[in-house]
């Protein structure tokens, strides 16, 4: 059979991860120490776990609704409306979802036709092109500033929208560079999209993984941007869930009637041990939260006085769980630094590349481990730097 | 502060400098807060575990169940600190439930921890009983997993 004639071309032109092998190997290796990874180490807290056992013991193993369990859709917007001020109908504006992962595919689905742009800032989480190249539309990538702190600036943003763009991603807190927009750069960016039909898709599944005082603030709380906002949420991050598979979507009822519609026909539901598991996480989790993100940050402060301590400099990162240092001191680009780190010390961290093309000459370091391992991979980075600069 | 409590109870052996990061201080105010707990009894010492069942060397550690008369005026405090003063007992605890003391303590045989509990902690007056229970396997000790690696089973999924 000639399967390079059955595959769908939208599909084939999906650019394979260029980096995949590269992680294929630090998988095999012999002591290897990772800093790669993008999910907690936390487990779940017992609790929501504990939910999830319970409703396997009392036999809830049916489909939910579409939609999701009503309960979980209540809690879902009583925990928006407590955290971040957002206020959704749980019946009309918000679908339970195969985490945030099938939530950004959706909204690109309702949304795109072919030729449509969709402005990415980048560096930024790899899902967002090849789901919007799967539809047929055009991913324009809008590199960010490492000057600017990695956020997106009015300016920015104005010189890329063209008359074919529908969709601006917003991915902040960002996977990698811990960039977190404030209230008053959320403002700016609100301001240049008021009066156009363009819509924002927010990405927030590290809402609750922002350190210092200020809290989180989502782009759809600000005047006049809930209706043109498709809002992502998950409880990968937050709650340490990355297996549960579990995430919702609000956005207004037109576009959510077309989401759900897609949903119904390619997921059925999303799983339902895990939505009773996430009620709980939902209305009891808060201080868990807490707990979780103290711990990161007191790694997040490790790490950053380290790496720059090593002349890895890195601005602080606000969010997520890992930090962007910059390797230009070592010369090399950043790909070829994290194969000498990973060959020679056995050290694997990602290339900012990976990323986007404007994640050049950065790495990024994954937080989400025990000090300890953090503390023998620093050591292992330390020795390379400095047989780095005596070759 | 406390903060400084949580990090030094996790890695006690973590730099000053790293520990000021962590905590948003400078290392000297660090030191001065590491002294202040020490001086205060809030930090007691600094160990190592070890998992002994790993290295050539035996050692043996046991559970040790007291039932004591208590004095009049002192309680169980008097023979609680007698006890204490024995260099091979680790731990000695006031207990409720079935038994007045627990004790912890590590020896180098089963035998020699028996004769311990025959010949010094069985004669003593206000010992009116005593059971030894031996530790077979430790699978877990403060906080930290002994039985089985503890194996990072997240996938290699960087993205
Ligand atoms: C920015 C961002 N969005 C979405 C996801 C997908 O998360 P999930 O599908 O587990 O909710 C990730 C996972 O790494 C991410 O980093």
């Amino acid at each position: 059979m000639d399967y390079s004639k059955i595959l769908a071309g939208k599909a084939k032109q999906i650019k394979p991860s260029g980096i995949r092998k590269f992680f294929d190997l630090a998988g095999t290796m012999e002591g290897c120490i990772s800093l790669g990874v993008g999910e907690p180490d936390f487990k779940t807290p017992w609790m929501v776990r504990d939910a999830g056992i319970k409703s396997l013991e009392r036999g809830k193993t049916w489909y939910t609704s579409n939609a999701g369990l009503a309960e979980m859709r209540r809690e879902a917007a009583n925990y928006l409306a407590r955290r971040f001020d957002l206020h959704y109908d749980p019946e009309t504006e918000m679908l339970v979802t195969v985490g945030g992962s099938e939530a950004i595919d959706l909204a690109l689905r309702a949304v795109l036709e072919p030729g449509d742009e969709v402005i990415i800032p980048e560096p930024c989480y790899v899902s967002y092109a090849p789901l919007t190249q799967l539809v047929g539309g055009v991913a324009v990538p809008l590199p960010l500033k490492a000057e600017n702190g990695f956020r997106l600036t009015a300016q920015e943003l104005r010189d890329k929208i063209t008359p074919r763009t529908k969709i601006v991603v917003l991915p902040f807190p960002c996977n990698p560079t811990g960039a977190v927009m404030r209230e008053r750069h959320l403002a700016e960016i609100a301001k240049v999209l008021q009066d156009t039909d363009i819509l924002v898709l927010t990405d927030e599944i590290y809402a609750e993984l922002t350190y210092g005082t200020r809290r989180h603030v989502s782009i759809a709380s600000m005047p006049g941007m809930k209706e043109r906002t498709v809002y992502i949420n998950g409880f990968s991050k937050a709650y340490a869930m990355t297996g549960w598979r579990l995430g919702y979507v609000c956005a207004p009822q037109p576009l959510m009637q077309v989401m759900t519609k897609i949903h119904q026909y390619a997921i059925m539901c999303a799983p339902t041990t895990s939505q009773y598991a996430g009620i709980v996480a939902l209305r009891d989790g808060d201080e868990a939260i807490e707990g979780m993100r103290d711990e990161y940050d007191m790694r997040r402060k490790y790490l950053t006085s380290n790496l720059n301590r090593m002349g890895l400099t890195c601005f602080e990162p606000e969010g997520a769980f890992y930090v962007f240092p910059s390797i230009q001191k070592s010369g090399l680009s950043s790909e070829e630094f994290c194969e000498k780190l990973l060959m020679s010390k056995k050290v694997a961290v990602v290339p900012g590349t990976a990323f986007g093309a404007s994640g050049e000459g950065f790495v990024r370091i994954s937080y989400s481990y025990s000090v300890a391992h953090l503390s023998e991979a620093l050591n292992r980075i330390e020795e390379f730097l400095k047989e780095l600069s005596h070759e | 502060m406390e903060r400084i409590l949580k990090i030094l109870e996790d890695n006690a052996r973590l730099p000053l400098e790293d520990i000021a990061a962590m905590a948003d201080k400078t290392p000297q105010e660090v030191a001065a807060a590491i002294d202040e707990y020490a001086k205060a009894g809030v930090i007691k010492g600094y160990k190592t575990l070890i998992d002994w069942d790993k290295t050539d060397e035996t050692r043996v550690r046991a559970i040790i169940e007291l039932k004591v008369s208590p004095k009049k005026d002192r309680g169980f405090d008097e023979i609680a600190s007698t006890i204490a003063l024995f260099p091979e007992v680790d731990s000695v605890m006031l207990m409720s439930g079935g038994y007045d003391l627990g004790l912890i303590m590590t020896g180098s045989s089963f035998q020699e921890i028996a004769l311990f509990v025959a010949l010094r902690l069985s004669p003593l007056d206000d010992v009116l009983s005593t059971a030894t229970h031996f530790v077979l396997r430790t699978y877990k000790r403060d906080g930290v997993v002994y039985a089985d690696e503890n194996k990072d089973e997240r996938g290699y999924n960087f993205l």
